[in-house]
């Protein structure tokens, strides 16, 4: 169990963040193996994420549960027109979340999450062929949220909640294609700042139980935005000229949405209440994502178009109650990517993805459970470009394209806790 | 127990996914084998032989950064994906640009792009870092860039042009002698002693060139079948042209090399001649302006005796709504100092005055549209010639009177240095015209690759050549082509000329490397490090 321990807690101290784009679902090791169903799936503490309707209907009085993934991912570029190819050397992404609820009566129960729904962490080789939209992104969020849940009628219970979300953000690319300074190096902006945080921010559900089998949830999460105003941006390698922007630091402000996001499933028990079958529509409402905008205090601004579209997710997730101690799941679901064709970023190379994911939870004793997981997630190859850069003092926008194709391994492991 | 075993699969878990995750393959991964070929060609060692243009000089001088993105050394990159080995250059130490010889600074730094004090950018040169490069310096070992700045074609055959006791007297080339293998070494016999693959040759261009900046002051050598005798502004013989150029396949091709040959473009294409119009004398120049009408009284006494004289062409008139064209000695035109003299004494001219204008006017006439002026023509326009100034104050003319007849292109007609008249521009046409059908000929010949650069420079000339992220045209500086010595591209034109030649390759030997995206290479450099 030490061992355990100590990789609980190296997994808590890592950077938070994701892979392969910005909004990863990793925010339950049983959920994740169930596809990442569970807006009508009451498990255990982590229904605080997926539904806050659902905290009344733990059987517990006390609920704990935490865990962490590491993300594997990796994104392959390659353009056969030039004989450019590029992969990514990604850092291991490691996700986590906390959850614990307590049940003050039958009807009422209060509880409190902290989770890292967002993120990004892609490290294309620096002055790759894409260094003008990114060499490095790291982008990570952390939710906070207090919960309450409360039932309502026999079969009927909600719940909600505020989020505070502290974001935190470095992103660096090259100024232009081919601008550099006189020694030929090329010419570099970097971002840096963390700690951005966002009060606002607020989740609300609804769980409908007509009978002791079928449940139905409802979820919505509201839009969030990280605005950026007290970080510190990095000019560098621009030649000594009245033409470019100065080398050296400078403030800057950008807004980068995290959008609403509603999720809507049910759940069905069979044999005994051994297998549950559960399905999650969920519907991202990134169309909020217009464009990101730099505004440097040097007086130079990065305008960067990304014109998002609203994308739906469709998850099946299956439990099977195998022995007393041991349950196995099973999952897969569909991801839509939100980025429309003409807008593919190589700082977010997410096109449309199938996750098939699968794990266990093994039951230590009657209070204390390991759950395992692991999320294969795999996007089909794409031939796409973002056609939206125009290097400075250009008379036509260039277009950056090539094929993509990426993948994402994701490992997790958690506990649970109950008494 | 039973917690072992969990824990020991969870890191088998954890270990297999970060192995299996390093693996993302393509359904058709480009650096697979057979997907970019070599054809019938072999690119295992690509030499490349030539002047300035092989060696990636550009903005006046060789450096650093843009000797990397010479043409040859982009094709070696694109190359390297169809069997290409290692390209090596002889690269200078710096970005500064300029040589050095013994420590004494022998060549100029390069030009950037600075925003002067007016706060409107102009070329200006370099001096944000010392040049470092000794050519007392030299390289040993592998090389594959054999492209000399400055050289002629016969000089790449000539014994002693790397001998670095030569360099002072003119005799040697500063560039070459940085890896001559020896005193009296041949730039071709080395280049054929690295033993190429594949080669490209592209020699000639100074044979026209150096005669074209000059403003043709040199002397049409056709005919003179004897480069030794040759001064450096001269045009080669054509003959002597075919004789070396054909040496040099014959050297190139000994082991069996295949290769590309690339024709001369015309001085018309690169921005050098077509930047300083003919007319550039604007009456919204208010200084200028306020001189037109005793300029005009002036002339028209002039304008009379070139009418009697049965030379109205020659008029010269100012005017008070359009820009002017600037007044230039033709050489070409028959001398009527003597005749003009007496038309103007006999108008009633004082002998001196007549005798003067006689002189100063007697192969005068206005520029035209057929004219054109060297880009360094615009430093001397509409400036005080001072040696004529001296001149006609020696000859006794009162300071004011000297001053106004020594208004460069205005009252003292541009010398020869600073146009090519028609007559120029068809000698140098004629000997381009052959050397390109000798290189086109060579190639056909030898089965090698011909490359018209004269056709794609003239497109980048005449409309630009489109490219993701703009147009690439020949205009000074905004054009991009062209770096700030007017003559020399700028990377991204050294990157289209590799495409060029890409495709040429391609074609001739079925042979599929992929070209180079020019957005991604640089035009101009700008930089306020300036003195």
């Amino acid at each position: 169990m030490n061992k355990l321990k100590a990789l609980a807690v190296l997994l808590l101290i890592s950077t938070m963040a994701y892979a392969g784009g910005y909004r990863v679902s990793t925010q339950s090791n049983r959920q994740l193996a169930m596809g990442h169903t569970g807006v009508a799936v009451v498990n255990s503490a982590d229904i605080l994420f997926f539904n806050p309707a659902g905290l009344v209907h733990l059987e517990n009085k006390i609920n704990f549960s935490a865990g962490g993934f590491g993300v594997f991912s990796s994104v392959s570029f390659q353009n056969s027109e030039f004989g450019t190819s590029s992969e990514t050397d990604s850092p291991t992404g490691t996700p986590v979340y906390a959850y614990g609820t307590y049940k003050i009566n039958e009807k009422l129960a209060v509880g409190l999450g902290i989770y890292t729904p967002f993120g990004s962490n892609v490290t294309w080789p620096t002055d790759w062929s894409g260094s003008h939209l990114v060499n490095e992104i790291e982008l990570s969020a952390i939710f906070i949220q207090p919960t309450i849940s409360y039932q309502l009628f026999d079969s009927v219970s909600i719940g909600g909640g505020p989020i505070l979300a502290i974001g935190g953000v470095t992103f660096n690319r090259n100024a232009g294609q081919s601008l550099t300074d006189e020694q030929g190096n090329r010419s570099n902006v970097g971002i840096d700042d963390s700690g951005v945080t966002a009060w606002g921010g607020w989740t609300a559900g609804l769980m409908f139980t007509p009978n002791d089998h079928f449940t139905f949830g409802f979820n919505y999460r509201s839009l969030i935005n990280i605005e950026s105003t007290e970080g510190t941006a990095t000019f560098s390698n621009f030649p000594n000229s009245a033409l470019t922007p100065a080398n050296g630091e400078t403030g800057f402000t950008a807004t980068l949405p995290l959008p609403a996001e509603i999720t809507v499933g049910l759940s069905h028990t069979f044999f005994d209440e051994k297998l549950l079958l559960a399905f999650d529509y969920n519907r991202a409402l990134w169309s909020e994502y217009e464009s990101l905008d730099l505004v440097f205090e040097n007086g130079s601004t990065s305008i960067n178009p990304r014109n998002y579209k609203d994308s739906s997710s469709w998850r099946l997730g299956a439990q099977y109650i195998a022995t007393d101690n041991l349950t196995v799941r099973a999952g897969w679901y569909y991801d839509e990517s939100p980025v429309q064709s003409g807008y593919f970023a190589p700082e977010t190379p997410r096109n449309d993805s199938v996750g098939y994911t699968f794990g266990l939870s093994y039951q230590v004793n009657s209070k204390l459970a390991i759950d395992a997981s692991f999320l294969y997630l795999r996007f089909k190859e794409v031939n796409e470009s973002y056609d939206f850069f125009t290097d400075p003092g250009a008379s036509a926008p260039s277009s950056f394209g090539g094929t993509y194709k990426s993948q994402a391994l994701i490992p997790g492991i958690g506990v649970t806790y109950s008494m | 127990m039973m917690k072992k075993f969990n824990l020991k699969y969870i890191g088998l878990f954890i270990a297999a996914a970060a192995v299996v995750s390093c693996e993302v393959e393509f359904d058709n991964p480009i650096d697979e084998a057979g997907v970019y070929t070599s054809g019938e060609a072999d690119f295992s060692n690509y030499v490349s032989v030539g002047n300035s243009l092989t060696s990636g000089y550009a903005d006046g001088a060789l450096y650093l950064d843009a000797q990397l993105k010479s043409f040859p050394a982009i094709m070696a990159g694109q190359m390297e994906l169809a069997g290409g080995g290692e390209f090596i250059q002889p690269l200078v130490n710096d970005n500064a640009g300029g040589l050095l010889a013994g420590g004494v600074q022998i060549l100029p730094n390069r030009f950037v792009l600075a925003v002067g004090a007016n706060g409107s950018p102009a070329p200006a040169v370099y001096t944000g870092e010392s040049p470092t490069t000794d050519i007392t310096n030299t390289f040993t070992g592998k090389l594959n860039n054999y492209g000399v700045p400055g050289a002629k074609s016969f000089h790449l055959g000539a014994p002693g042009y790397g001998n670095i006791a030569g360099v002072a007297t003119g005799q040697a080339n500063p560039y070459y002698v940085r890896f001559a293998s020896g005193g009296m070494s041949t730039v071709i016999g080395d280049a054929a002693t690295a033993n190429p693959s594949f080669f490209t040759l592209w020699i000639g261009n100074n044979d026209i060139l150096s005669f074209a900046t000059s403003g043709g002051v040199g002397v049409d050598q056709t005919g003179n079948f004897d480069p030794t005798t040759y001064g450096g502004n001269d045009i080669t013989d054509p003959n002597v042209f075919a004789g070396v150029v054909s040496q040099y396949v014959t050297a190139l091709t000994a082991n069996g090399a295949k290769g590309a040959l690339v024709n001369i473009p015309d001085v018309t294409s690169i921005p050098f001649f077509t930047t300083v119009p003919f007319a550039p004398l604007s009456p919204a120049n208010p200084d200028f302006a306020a001189q037109i009408p005793a300029l005009n009284a002036q002339f028209g006494a002039l304008n009379q005796a070139f009418a009697f004289l049965g030379v109205p062409e020659r008029s010269i008139t100012f005017s008070t709504t359009a820009a002017s064209a600037v007044v230039i000695k033709d050489e070409s035109l028959t001398d009527i100092s003597a005749q003009l003299t007496q038309v103007l004494i006999g108008g009633g001219f004082p002998a001196q005055q007549a005798a003067l204008f006689g002189q100063q006017y007697g192969q005068a006439r206005q520029a035209t549209e057929d004219d054109l002026l060297v880009f360094t023509s615009q430093t001397v326009i509409a400036q005080l010639n001072s040696t004529r100034f001296q001149e006609l104050v020696g000859l006794g003319l009162d300071q004011a009177t000297a001053g106004q007849l020594s208004v460069n292109g205005i009252t003292f007609p541009l010398e020869d240095q600073w146009i090519l008249t028609p007559e120029e521009q068809t000698a140098i046409s004629t000997a381009q015209t052959a050397y390109n059908s000798t290189l086109e000929a060579l190639a056909a010949a030898n089965d090698l690759a011909f490359v018209d650069a004269r056709t794609a420079l003239s497109q980048v000339a005449n409309g630009g050549v489109s490219f993701n992220g703009g147009v690439l045209t020949s205009t000074y500086a905004s054009g991009g082509a062209f770096s700030l010595d007017g003559v020399h591209p700028t990377p991204r034109g050294y990157a289209l000329t590799a495409n060029f030649i890409i495709d040429a390759i391609n074609a001739q030997y079925g042979a599929n490397v992929p070209k180079v995206n020019i957005g991604a290479y640089r035009s101009i450099q700008t930089s306020d490090s300036v003195n």
